[in-house]
């Protein structure tokens, strides 16, 4: 174990290693937070198309649930990637008018936000359908629309309840950033291999990439639980302690 | 490439097929040692034995915490260095990515499983361990003959919902110019450039794969809710 490598500099390119994977985190942060913006409203949306009275809005949220459930998440981006600009005209177009960094990063964001979305869409539903069935009622009740109701009843209650399962599914997607390694994109993973081929150092490269993975992922955590706590509802066991 | 050309998946299926059978069979390979390896994980980390609780405990975090991609580059670069230690050679045994996979996904499924099995131990009433002893069981006996087939019982659906996670996770080490499933899919779509048609492809197995499965689990959770 040699930990002057990391204040070495690379050849040609003026800046040490340790900076190099620092770059590599603000990628890896960078994807998982658009994509977890991406992840939360598609989530949301479908989420609660699922709870709805309509069948069709239930079926189709279903669908899309398994869509992105039953196929591998490499595979996923592989169809973003090639797949989808290769099949549809307008998106070519739009792809070439991107330098190569920049269509990885919005690839990968746009896989990642799918992805990871649908399993979001779950959670939103099974928080809604745990709500006592009152609490729609009592909504309906008040005069409240469908939306209102969502607005200001169920959803507010529904997103506290599933902070925890969220949490994890949060530190998923920044392990799962990695996988996006496989397009290209200079991410925190690619750049630890880069570090290993070029200076033969992988024990070194790879120890400094699982540090950083685990020091992001309990970053992700805590800060989760101190939303939870922030926007606990006093008299409810979730978030109370 | 405005053309879809879907006969490359004809001309090119013994080939796929293999990648597939690849898959499958370190599927279920890792299945079954993951399995067994996190009931044992499972095990110490639910024990009285304090350090033996936390070394597990801390392994399963740690498994938990960095992405598979990591632990499956981590495991090619470490496997041959640790067989050459045990075996005193002199140099470091090569391998092969192929191979070092099996090792790989057994270490990693049994972080995942051994959480799935604590889950299951923990869902026993402590009276049924104490009733085991009461007739004069070991440990062993008891973990042996009540608790671990009540808890793997309970926690089947479970466990082929994660086997399926892993069936998907195991696309990773085409990463590692391994020729699984989708390995084998990458190397024809850039030999004959059919990328869309390849992808397309591989992207509906896995579909009607996956689908298939998981249905069939629900089916199996719901016959085993009404047996309870």
């Amino acid at each position: 174990m040699n930990l002057g490598i990391f204040f070495e500099e690379i050849p040609d390119e003026g800046i040490t290693w340790a900076w190099h994977l620092l770059n590599g985190v603000g990628w890896t942060l960078s994807t998982a937070l658009l994509a977890w913006i991406v992840a939360f409203v598609l989530g949301s949306l479908i989420g609660v198309a699922r709870t709805t009275d309509k069948t069709w809005m239930v079926r189709l949220g279903n669908a899309y649930v398994e869509l992105f459930r039953n196929i591998p998440l490499i595979v996923q981006f592989f169809v973003w990637y090639f797949v989808v600009p290769g099949l549809i005209p307008a998106v070519k177009a739009w792809v070439t008018t991107l330098d190569p960094t920049q269509h990885q990063f919005v690839t990968a964001v746009v896989c990642l936000g799918f992805f990871t979305s649908a399993r979001i869409a779950e959670q939103v539903r099974s928080g809604i359908q745990s709500l006592p069935r009152g609490q729609r009622n009592a909504g309906y009740a008040l005069g409240l629309t469908q939306v209102q109701t969502y607005r200001y009843v169920l959803l507010p209650m529904a997103y506290r309840i599933i902070i925890p399962p969220l949490t994890s599914e949060t530190m998923n997607l920044i392990k799962n950033t990695a996988v996006a390694y496989s397009i290209g994109l200079v991410e925190l993973f690619f750049r630890t291999r880069e570090m290993g081929e070029m200076t033969f150092r992988y024990f070194e490269a790879f120890t400094a990439a699982t540090v950083l993975y685990v020091v992001m992922a309990m970053t992700a955590n805590r800060v989760m639980a101190f939303i939870e706590k922030r926007v606990a509802v006093p008299g409810y066991i979730a978030g109370g302690k | 490439m405005n053309e879809l050309d879907f006969d490359v998946v004809a001309r090119t299926w013994p080939y796929l097929l293999s990648g597939l059978q690849y898959t499958l069979q370190l599927t279920v390979v890792a299945a079954i040692g993951g399995t067994i390896f996190g009931t044992l994980l499972a095990m110490a980390r639910l024990s009285s034995i304090k350090p033996l609780s936390m070394i597990a405990a801390g392994y399963v975090n740690l498994m938990r915490s960095i992405p598979l991609l990591l632990v499956i580059f981590w495991f090619y670069f470490l496997v041959p260095i640790v067989i050459q230690y045990m075996t005193g050679s002199e140099f470091p045994i090569q391998f092969g990515a192929d191979r070092s996979a099996y090792i790989t996904f057994i270490m990693f499924e049994a972080a995942y499983f051994c959480e799935i099995m604590r889950a299951g131990i923990q869902s026993i009433p402590k009276g049924q361990v104490n009733a085991g002893y009461a007739i004069g069981l070991t440990y062993g006996q008891t973990m042996r003959l009540i608790i671990l087939p009540q808890a793997f019982r309970n926690m089947l659906p479970i466990l082929l919902t994660q086997t399926i996670v892993l069936f998907q996770d195991v696309s990773l080490v085409s990463l590692l110019n391994v020729t699984d499933f989708v390995g084998a899919a990458v190397k024809i779509a850039q030999r004959d450039s059919r990328v869309v048609e390849m992808y397309l492809f591989v992207a509906i197995v896995y579909f009607a794969l996956c689908f298939t499965l998981s249905t069939g689990v629900k089916m199996l959770q719901k016959r085993i809710a009404i047996i309870r």
